[in-house]
């Protein structure tokens, strides 16, 4: 056994068993399993949303489109900073509603402030839809990552089934819970190995990375700026991509619900404004990516560039450290993404839409239920049609994304009608099908699911003022 | 709407501004900056500019905005 395989498992089973410990002595209800029974600090929301939101794609994506496509990379860095934005003038008003009618789940919100299970349904349908694929590319992220890192000697099919028979176990036991506590560990490894990483290969190469800029420029002049090595990736194509992404951030239910997880609304607000800060070590992971690119130019595939770097410069105990930080930042975003998607059926789909009279603790069980359910789901595609949800991760984002009109203008607009945001959301979907599906992504040099959110709002405001207004349930202070 | 808010408001436009129509004027390698090529020099400036802008904003809707009920000091 070498010495990477052991702190790679290691961390697996640390982590988990710190997450199954993190829900004892809680009673388990829907409150305190999906969030956390209102109650996490400052401290503990950041740590989870940022353990949900920095995935393996961190790691593997950003550094890998660093690598082959250049100056397009740079939107990671922008749609977090405007989602941050957006969030604090968002979240405390989501967070109200939270609180006022005790929900746990997205499509609850819309249930609540629209008075329509139809609604509710139906976003429910569309966020399980959106995150299975999404899932599934954690867990594949997750195999690939283990696979390299130890050599080898640990097959990518026995690291995915090992972690996430583990992390079932403690989404089953702790809830959302067990999510933030092991969000710490995973926070805290991702930190060294990417400061390590980033601050380290530039100076190792290049003496600093003004020199391995410099350097970059005069091997490959255009790689910096947009659309750097890609053909439609320009100037036009990043602005409606990082409005798209920055808008549909909070929109994903997983992260959307994480806001009801906050003790106060204050506790949202204040978490606004120091969640940018997390966006750092994304330039540390693209400094990787553009090293890779002047140390080990041919590689086949991107998203490599991370890991064939650290495999080059550091030894192996090290690159095992990165395989174990790699392996708990698909596990804990994966945990968040089971837990809301059995949540959604059971509650959502299951309760409001065919037994609304179903009990509690009904929902509970059967929530829990799902989770291996959904588990064996997304094991099931990564190991055996790795390929068969492409379609569906692709239209993830842009379809989360068609909830913000919504979401926004039931909050703020008295006018808006149920009826206006059920097709103005149907409009909006069929069209991210239709031109994804069709490969007409870009359209007329925009992100399709943009010019699909354009649309859904239009559809939105037009009907709304056609239709008999149905003054929503939630809105928050009517006097103002 | 409050005046705090609308403050708040006008702030939070400005990593909009910067980030997203901006960008045009920006895409540029020259002059690079602390080691930086120029685009992402000013990405990365604005990127750590907004916890300040937001903070601002923070403090602005604290000191216009009545506290709301039940809300903790």
């Amino acid at each position: 056994m070498n010495a990477a395989l052991v702190i790679i498992f290691g961390t697996i089973l640390f982590s988990s068993l710190l997450g199954i410990y993190a829900g004892r002595k809680v009673k388990m209800n829907l409150e305190n399993w999906t969030v956390g029974g209102r109650r996490f600090g400052i401290i503990i929301i950041w740590l989870l949303m940022a353990g949900e939101i920095y995935t393996t794609f961190t790691f593997l994506g950003a550094s890998g489109w660093a690598y082959s496509k250049g100056a397009p990379s740079f939107y990671i860095l922008i749609y977090g900073t405007l989602a941050y934005t957006v969030s604090f003038f968002l979240l405390p008003e989501i967070w109200k509603i939270g609180k006022r009618y005790g929900l746990h789940t997205q499509p609850d919100f819309f249930i609540k402030i629209y008075r329509s299970r139809t609604l509710g349904v139906l976003v429910a349908l569309i966020g399980v839809c959106s995150i299975i694929p999404y899932l599934q590319l954690q867990l594949s992220g997750l195999g690939f990552i283990v696979e390299v890192a130890s050599n080898g000697a640990f097959s990518s099919h026995s690291a995915m089934v090992i972690a996430f028979v583990l992390t079932c176990a403690f989404v089953y036991t702790s809830g959302i819970r067990g999510t933030a506590w092991v969000a710490i560990v995973k926070d805290i490894m991702m930190l060294v190995a990417v400061s390590v990483v980033g601050i380290g290969v530039p100076y190792l190469y290049f003496g600093g990375f003004g020199k391995m800029f410099r350097a970059l420029i005069a091997l490959k002049p255009h790689h910096l700026v947009l659309p750097g090595a890609t053909e439609h990736m320009n100037v036009l194509w990043v602005m409606s991509t990082v409005l798209l992404t920055g808008l549909g951030f909070y929109m994903w239910p997983h992260v959307f619900s994480s806001a009801f997880s906050a003790k106060s609304a204050k506790t949202m607000k204040r978490n606004a404004v120091i969640m940018p800060f997390y966006q750092i070590p994304v330039l540390l992971v693209f400094m990787v990516g553009f090293t890779a690119l002047l140390v080990i130019p041919d590689l086949k595939n991107g998203d490599l560039a991370f890991l064939a770097l650290v495999n080059k410069t550091y030894p192996s105990w090290f690159m095992g450290f990165v395989g174990a930080a790699g392996a708990v930042t698909a596990m804990v975003p994966s945990s968040v993404l089971v837990l809301f998607a059995s949540a959604l059926l059971a509650k959502n789909v299951y309760q409001a839409g065919f037994n609304p009279l179903a009990s509690e603790e009904r929902v509970m069980r059967l929530s829990r239920f799902f989770v291996f359910i959904i588990t064996t789901l997304a094991l099931v595609f990564a190991i055996f049609f790795p390929s068969a949800l492409v379609n569906l991760l692709l239209m993830g984002y842009d379809g989360v994304t068609q909830f913000f009109p919504g979401v926004v203008l039931g909050l703020f607009w008295r006018r808006v009608t149920r009826t206006a945001v059920l097709w103005g959301l149907v409009t909006g979907i069929v069209i991210v099908a239709i031109l994804v599906s069709g490969r007409h992504d870009p359209f007329l040099g925009m992100n399709a699911g943009f010019v699909a959110l354009v649309v859904n709002a239009v559809v939105t405001l037009v009907l709304s003022f056609m239709t008999k207004p149905s003054a929503p349930a939630g809105q928050p202070n009517p006097a103002k | 709407m409050q005046k705090g808010t609308r403050l708040a408001l006008i702030l939070g436009a400005l990593p909009f501004l910067t980030l997203v129509f901006a960008l045009p004027f920006v895409n540029r390698i020259e002059p690079m900056v602390l080691g930086l090529p120029f685009i992402l020099f000013w990405i990365l400036s604005w990127v750590i500019l907004t916890p300040l802008i937001l903070f601002a904003a923070y403090l602005i809707e604290k000191k216009f905005n009545p506290p709301e009920e039940g809300e903790e000091k």
